[in-house]
């Protein structure tokens, strides 16, 4: 169903619907939540990168006053028989079994109603370990004899990861191949070869409200407060370790303290879920900031690029090795191997491209989404090696880039024809925006001013489901259920504004009910910049399916097609009283075409393309090397956005959490032992970290299968930072940094290789 | 109650209020387990994220840390002491109309610094802001609005001094 944009709900900038409770300090969050009779959990963790568990003892800890249990992996036997857990692999045990695969790994659990007893307790347990040989470096990692899991696991969820089943003796969770073309005749047939190596470094999303789950268990049902993005995979998950059905699992999450990736899937969920049938009292853990480093993280990468150009500066080849470092648990690893894979290319029109991408176990912790699916640390990589070469043959970037860009109708390296995706359009307005044309300040002595672009691409994750339901009461107001997860992105306000817009209503007279696996239905997951797109269309079916329904309801009353008769009178007319619903269903799944195992092509790699360019200015002190952003533009590819405010912030928000894991972010580990879990060590972005100026802007775009024109924006603002910044360093000061994080010293340091101090 | 346990007696968001509490015990622990009252909210645990803010006789303090023993004695206040007759802070309506925040999570933190620097600058600049709110966190990155936010509710709050 089309129908004009009109009625102004959506594309206004409308105030997000939670202000009130946000600034009062009276937003829901499990945090706040105490249940009568509740126990605290602490966890107890390895101390050991690798090793096999000799000896738990608990005795101290379980005779401490005040102390209801101490729980280890093989008491969780009682209730779960097989606990383990995983998106993509079965790998991961809720606490840990015969082994320890990384330092910081659960292996205990103390319960008490007091959380200091517990904390107390905790610290009375001890471990024996027979140490393994453990593995730390991706590379090293996918060639080691030191193996972090006997046999992988795969979940058999996805059809790419049935022929690990079994597997033994490899630390390789995945293999991605894509072959276009043929890249090696195209490097043959190329006028200049080039050819970079580049790193990027562990970090943590670091949501400011720690991870929490609540488990509250009867004998035959059981529900789960938790702060999780994806609360149909928990119900789905923790039904299938209790072998239940999903009835008798609900799952409950109110408003999130961020996410951006840590809280998907299983985290604290199926250990709640556990102690709580064990002791049948209800049971709360929440994390420490430092816990969470330990939990869930993104992907270090080591990344080789090859290009071939040919002497009219076309990029005719290239091939890109990836090595995913996933940690000690798969987690949804694979499907960043594999979906980043898709692009590792980059958005440039290349006729033979050859891609390789492993998904690598190692002893560190585990990895999974963060704010890109592996796309930042990809166009960290391309845009660095664009940039090189742009130099190298003395070409302006700028320009080089327009050379070389996908455009709309052509086919991506998958053989997936581009279409909705502004590319060009964003290279345009950046160059605009930075004043690409005009003359630049390089600055003078000591301080030395350089600017850069980089420019990134993503295809979206699928095929995934999402599904709506609206209902009418006899009164004329209105309900959403979805099972969206409203993390800080304003995904409340822009579902309202969707259904605002088809029913005709003020957004703000919508209210949307949060996840409750009892009540909202099936969505996939809060992940991949999905929502706006999969719920979007959902939410809009289930509006116009109410829609449709209410005119049915006219037309059985008699009433002339067109009717404009407030909807409490048809009700009214319908049941003789304020009685009945009109309930709307949605739902929305994308086609999509898995790709060839062999070749990695397909004709349908995605239902929408997500693009995002960054353009930065700095100032180097050459004397330090301190590194200051000047100036930072990002733009990105919305289509048309539902809430031009929203999606404002998404960009610059996304912006400004890629500065941190460009400058400062970096998780240090010393023989597997992280030395930095706290944010007195581990620097994310303050006030005097933004950008002297900064902008954010969407370019003019539709998305034809969105609704309404709009598509995922929440992770666009980060891809193009990280290359940006460091292009301008270059810029500015001749030197070229090819690992992450920028800091001053590696800057200073670098400086002194090129005056020859090294 | 356990070793150390002691009565305290201090004035909560207006309120004379006494708590038993250990002298374990944080600010942020008891506002929430004695009180309901969520709006201060550990995250980093050290005192530097600013999530936990609370005003104690005047002064922010970093909750998360603050013993709940030295509120003995001192006039407390939170975030939900603000707007709680109906009609919002300044502040408060400033950081809805500027969409200064995502999650929320640091939000009441970033209110109640603001406020201080406020009744200290009526008129800050945006390296005032800046400077002064450089202990408090936003991993949502909403800091270019809540700048906007301040400078919007420092011209409400000379409005309705003037006005």
């Amino acid at each position: 169903m089309t129908k004009p944009l009109q009625r102004g709900q959506v594309g206004r900038s409308a105030r997000r619907l939670e202000g009130r409770a946000k600034v009062t300090g009276r937003a829901e969050y499990v945090h706040n939540l105490r249940l009568p009779g509740m126990l605290y959990g602490k966890i107890f963790r390895s101390t050991v990168a690798h090793g096999r568990i000799r000896r738990i003892d608990v005795r101290a800890a379980q005779a401490m006053a005040g102390v209801e249990r101490v729980v280890t992996g093989e008491d969780l036997h009682a209730v779960i028989p097989n606990p383990y857990y995983g998106p993509a692999f079965h790998d991961q045990p809720i606490l840990a079994l015969e082994k320890v695969r990384y330092a910081g790994e659960p292996v205990a659990v103390v319960l008490a109603a007091d959380p200091h007893v517990a904390e107390e307790a905790a610290q009375l347990i001890t471990a024996e370990y027979d140490e393994l040989p453990a593995v730390f470096d991706e590379v090293e990692a996918a060639s080691s004899a030191a193996i972090v899991h006997e046999v992988l696991k795969p979940a058999g969820i996805f059809p790419d990861l049935k022929h690990l089943e079994g597997r033994k003796n490899t630390n390789v969770a995945l293999d991605f191949h894509l072959r276009r073309g043929d890249v090696e005749a195209g490097f043959a047939a190329a006028d200049r070869i080039f050819e970079h190596s580049f790193r990027t470094q562990q970090v943590m999303h670091t949501p400011l409200e720690p991870m929490v789950s609540v488990a509250d268990a009867g004998a035959s049902a059981i529900t789960i407060h938790t702060a999780s993005q994806s609360p149909s995979f928990v119900r789905i998950e923790i039904a299938r370790l209790l072998g239940w059905p999903e009835n008798r699992v609900r799952v409950k999450v109110p408003y999130l303290g961020g996410g951006f990736g840590a809280k998907l899937y299983i985290k604290l969920e199926a250990l709640v879920a556990a102690l709580s049938l064990l002791v049948r009292r209800p049971v709360k853990v929440a994390l420490t900031m430092e816990e969470q480093f330990f939990t869930i993280t993104k992907h270090a990468a080591t990344l080789r690029i090859k290009s071939g150009v040919a002497a009219d500066g076309r990029i005719v080849a290239r091939r890109c090795d990836v090595w995913w470092n996933g940690g000690a648990y798969a987690d949804v690893g694979p499907r960043v191997t594999q979906k980043s894979g898709f692009t590792a290319a980059g958005p440039y029109d290349i006729e033979n491209v050859h891609i390789e991408s492993y998904a690598v176990y190692t002893n560190l912790p585990p990895a999974g989404a963060l704010r890109g699916f592996g796309i930042p640390q990809l166009v960290w990589a391309y845009e660095s090696h664009t940039d090189l070469i742009a130099r190298a043959l003395g070409l302006d970037p700028l320009e080089f880039r327009r050379k070389n860009i996908l455009r709309e109708g052509r086919p991506q390296a998958t053989g997936t024809i581009m279409r909705d995706a502004a590319i060009e359009a964003v290279l345009d307005r950046l160059a605009q925006r930075m004043k690409w044309r005009e003359p630049f300040d390089r600055g003078s002595g000591t301080l030395r001013r350089g600017r850069g672009l980089g420019i990134g691409f993503k295809a979206s994750i699928a095929p995934t489901t999402s599904v709506a339901i609206i209902t009418i009461a006899a009164d004329g107001s209105c309900v959403l259920y979805s099972s969206t997860v409203d993390m800080g992105q304003g995904s409340d306000t822009a579902m309202a504004q969707i259904a605002a817009e088809v029913l005709d209503l003020p957004a703000e007279a919508i209210r949307v009910v949060h996840p409750d696996t009892d009540v909202t239905p099936y969505d996939m997951a809060t992940l991949g910049s999905r929502s706006t797109y999969h719920m979007g269309n959902a939410v809009k079916r289930a509006a116009e399916d109410a829609r449709d329904k209410l005119a049915a309801l006219a037309a059985e009353l008699g009433l002339p097609p067109g009717s404009n008769l407030p909807w409490p009178e048809l009700f009214r007319r319908k049941y003789g009283m304020q009685a009945g619903n009109i309930v709307g269903v949605g739902s929305f799944i994308p086609s999509y075409a898995s790709p060839d195992h062999d070749t990695g092509l397909t004709a349908n790699a995605t239902p929408f393309w997500m693009i995002g360019g960054a353009g930065a200015e700095v100032e180097i002190d050459t004397e330090t090397g301190a590194v200051r952003v000047t100036k930072l533009v990002n733009v990105a590819d919305a289509g048309t956005p539902i809430n031009p405010a929203i999606v404002e912030t998404q960009l610059s928000g996304g912006a400004i959490m890629q500065l941190g894991f460009t400058l400062s972010e970096e998780m240090q580990f010393r023989d597997g032992q992280l030395t930095n879990a706290s944010l007195a060590d581990y620097k994310i972005p303050g006030f005097h970290d933004l950008p002297t100026a900064m902008e954010s802007a969407a370019v003019e775009a539709q998305e034809h299968g969105g609704p309404f024109g709009a598509k995922g924006v929440g992770e666009s603002g980060t891809f193009g930072v990280s290359p940006a910044i460091a292009n301008a360093i270059d810029d500015a000061v001749g030197v070229r940094l090819s690992a992450l994080p920028l800091t001053a010293e590696a800057v200073w340091r670098a400086l002194g290789e090129k005056r020859g101090e090294a | 109650m356990a070793e150390g346990a002691r009565t305290i007696r201090f004035t909560l968001n207006g309120r004379q209020v006494a708590a038993e509490i250990g002298t374990h015990e944080t600010l942020v622990e008891i506002l929430q387990q004695r009180f309901d009252l969520f709006g201060a909210r550990e995250s980093c645990g050290q005192g530097l994220c600013g999530c936990c803010t609370v005003i104690v006789d005047g002064a922010a303090v970093s909750g998360c840390l603050y013993l709940a023993a030295f509120a003995d004695g001192a006039a407390v206040e939170t975030i939900e002491h603000l707007g709680d007759g109906g009609t919002l802070d300044p502040l408060q309506e400033a950081f809805i109309e500027t969409g200064a925040f995502q999650c929320g999570f640091c939000t009441p933190g970033m209110i109640l610094m603001a406020r201080q620097l406020l009744d200290e600058q009526p008129e800050p600049s945006d390296d005032d802001i800046r400077h002064y709110m450089s202990g408090n966190l936003c991993r949502c990155g909403a800091y270019p609005e809540i700048i906007a936010a301040v400078k919007l509710a420092a011209r409400k709050r000379k409005g309705a001094a003037s006005g």
